[in-house]
């Protein structure tokens, strides 16, 4: 699949900033005034700023908000209706505790869940689709989730989770990545399958339908750059993982390690999610001998 | 809506003949035709007539090769336009309710004027029927021509798909699939049509015909064509010699 750069960013940048939510409805860390406005203007930039990324990558986004209608059937819709409920309650939530001192926990808790279905609701949109074999598979919530929920917790500072986080994500991500690299095989689907000409032998094609690219090649068959991704999957997993947790493990908490860190694990993260759709091939692409 | 009907009181589609498409693309040029000047928003390229040329299809022709295990192998000319799916992916992912089956023939379509141009449906779909236009960042698909079929100010026997019409091999065949006794049905069932993919579960209403067995023998006369001698004998024979000799 095509990397598009507006969708890696979107899905970094608002899971950290619903990360960031999912904690700062639990009252993670407990501050009030000044302090607390500082958290939540970061964590809505994170997630405002990661939601109208998306949206470049739109043909029409003036129209975008008729995406809320479908809840009942379509998970990107079920995304939007969630991310706005999500930033309503949680607006609600942070003026109580900015503006008045006040912790209404319920609010916050409720905030909190919303936060991370929001993030949940993201991944389902790459999780149902049966046309891609390596993301139809329950890893890829769980990774979702994992690397929203560590981000939102390294930057509330909550050290002790962020540092089993970032062990955990890179044991997932492992995960993901062995398991995934048969699920194309496992899926059955053939080039024989896709034209159905199986019964008379071993298919190979013997001319494109154009001569040159058209929009399904460039949207969902993406094969440059994969040939590097040993390499990305490393320097990956190293950033996004490793090092974060090496620093917060070993040097011990200061700002500027914090901030080495946080740099760190977010280059990494944006490494591991363009291998995310650079390395997932779709079923298309059997139609056009490659995949 | 882009919840699916469960079920559609008719199934119209396609039935594309692998054994006598030509491969001549006269589908692909007349779909692009009807539907650059009629339903929807045009079918646009760009860079039409520079370097790297790419336009919005609403069907291609594929082809392949297809190597048996023994003897020679076949070509296959391969038309792909939408398949109209029953249990259709693409729909069901739409955020917007743009996309949608009609509950009265199955037809699959695009309301444009919903369509924000997000691309969604078009990774949902296992076939690559769906393409989004560069110019007016909405999705295009094949609508079954569904402004021809019904469309009275035509004469009767142009109320079929353009690529129907077209097809001078006569290899598409448009009807109703859910009607056993339609000419399409009964052409499955005789010819044993087939699903694309059907392990992604989409239940497809078009249906492929399998090419015919290749005769065996070509001519019945062919044998009595053996040549006569292998290696030139008497005149020719030193013909032969004197030439290579030479050369
Ligand atoms: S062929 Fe593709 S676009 Fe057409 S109905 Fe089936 S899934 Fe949808
Ligand atoms: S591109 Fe248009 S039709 Fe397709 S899913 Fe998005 S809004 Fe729906
Ligand atoms: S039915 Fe109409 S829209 Fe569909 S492939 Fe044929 S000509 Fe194109």
């Amino acid at each position: 699949m095509h990397p598009a750069p507006s969708i890696i960013f979107f899905t970094v940048f608002s899971g950290l900033g619903f990360g960031m939510l999912a904690f700062l409805g639990l009252g993670k860390p407990d501050v009030s005034g000044f302090t607390a406005f500082v958290f939540f203007a970061i964590a809505y930039l994170l997630a405002v700023g990661g939601l109208i990324s998306s949206t470049f990558h739109l043909g029409n986004p003036q129209r975008a908000i008729k995406a809320f209608s479908q809840w009942r059937s379509s998970w990107l819709s079920r995304e939007g209706c969630l991310a706005v409920a999500t930033l309503v309650v949680m607006g609600l939530y942070a003026i109580g505790v900015v503006f008045f001192n006040t912790r209404i926990v319920p609010l916050g808790l409720l905030g909190a869940i919303l936060s991370v279905a929001t993030v949940f609701a993201t991944s389902m949109i790459y999780t149902q689709m049966k046309t891609v074999p390596r993301w139809h598979h329950w890893t890829v919530p769980l990774l979702f989730m994992g690397y929203a929920l560590t981000g939102g917790a390294f930057l509330t500072g909550q050290i002790q989770l962020a540092t089993a986080g970032f062990a955990t994500i890179g044991l997932m991500q492992v995960i993901y990545w062995v398991l995934g690299d048969n699920r194309f095989q496992q899926s059955g689907s053939t080039l024989e399958t896709a034209t159905g000409l199986g019964h008379i032998g071993k298919a190979r094609m013997f001319e494109a339908p154009h001569s040159s690219k058209n929009y399904l090649m460039k949207e969902m068959v993406h094969v440059i750059g994969r040939k590097h991704a040993r390499t990305l999957r490393i320097g990956g997993l190293v950033l996004a993982s490793i090092l974060p947790w090496a620093i917060l493990m070993f040097l011990g908490f200061s700002h500027i390690m914090a901030l080495l860190a946080l740099i760190i694990h977010v280059t990494g993260a944006l490494m591991t999610r363009w291998l995310f759709f650079a390395e997932a091939e779709h079923t298309v692409g059997l139609y056009y001998g490659q995949r | 809506m882009t919840t699916l009907p469960t079920q559609t009181e008719k199934k119209l589609g396609l039935v594309i003949d692998l054994d006598t498409c030509v491969g001549c693309h006269a589908c692909v040029v007349s779909c692009k035709g009807w539907n650059t000047e009629n339903y929807g928003a045009p079918l646009s390229d760009q860079n039409a007539y520079g370097k790297d040329p790419v336009g919005t299809f609403l069907n291609r022709v594929h082809s392949y090769e297809v190597q048996p295990a023994q003897g020679a192998a076949q070509t296959i000319h391969f038309p792909k336009s939408c398949l109209h799916c029953e249990d259709a992916p693409c729909v069901t992912v739409c955020p917007t309710g743009a996309s949608y089956k009609r509950v009265e023939d199955g037809i699959v379509l695009v309301n444009e004027s919903d369509c924000i141009g997000c691309g969604l449906c078009a990774w949902a779909c296992p076939y690559g029927a769906r393409e989004m236009d560069a110019a007016e960042g909405v999705m295009k698909k094949c609508t079954l021509c569904v402004d021809r079929i019904y469309n009275e100010n035509l004469p009767e026997e142009d109320r079929q798909p353009a690529c129907v019409r077209t097809c001078p091999a006569g290899a598409r065949h448009f009807g109703d699939l859910a009607d056993e006794t339609s000419d399409v049905s009964k052409l499955v069932a005789e010819r044993g049509g087939f699903d694309l993919m059907p392990e992604q579960g989409t239940k497809p209403v078009n249906k492929y015909l399998p090419p015919r067995p290749k005769d065996e023998q070509i001519d019945i006369l062919a044998p009595l064509l053996d040549p006569v001698a292998a290696e030139p004998q008497g005149f020719l024979g030193w013909l032969d010699k004197t030439l290579e000799r030479i050369g």
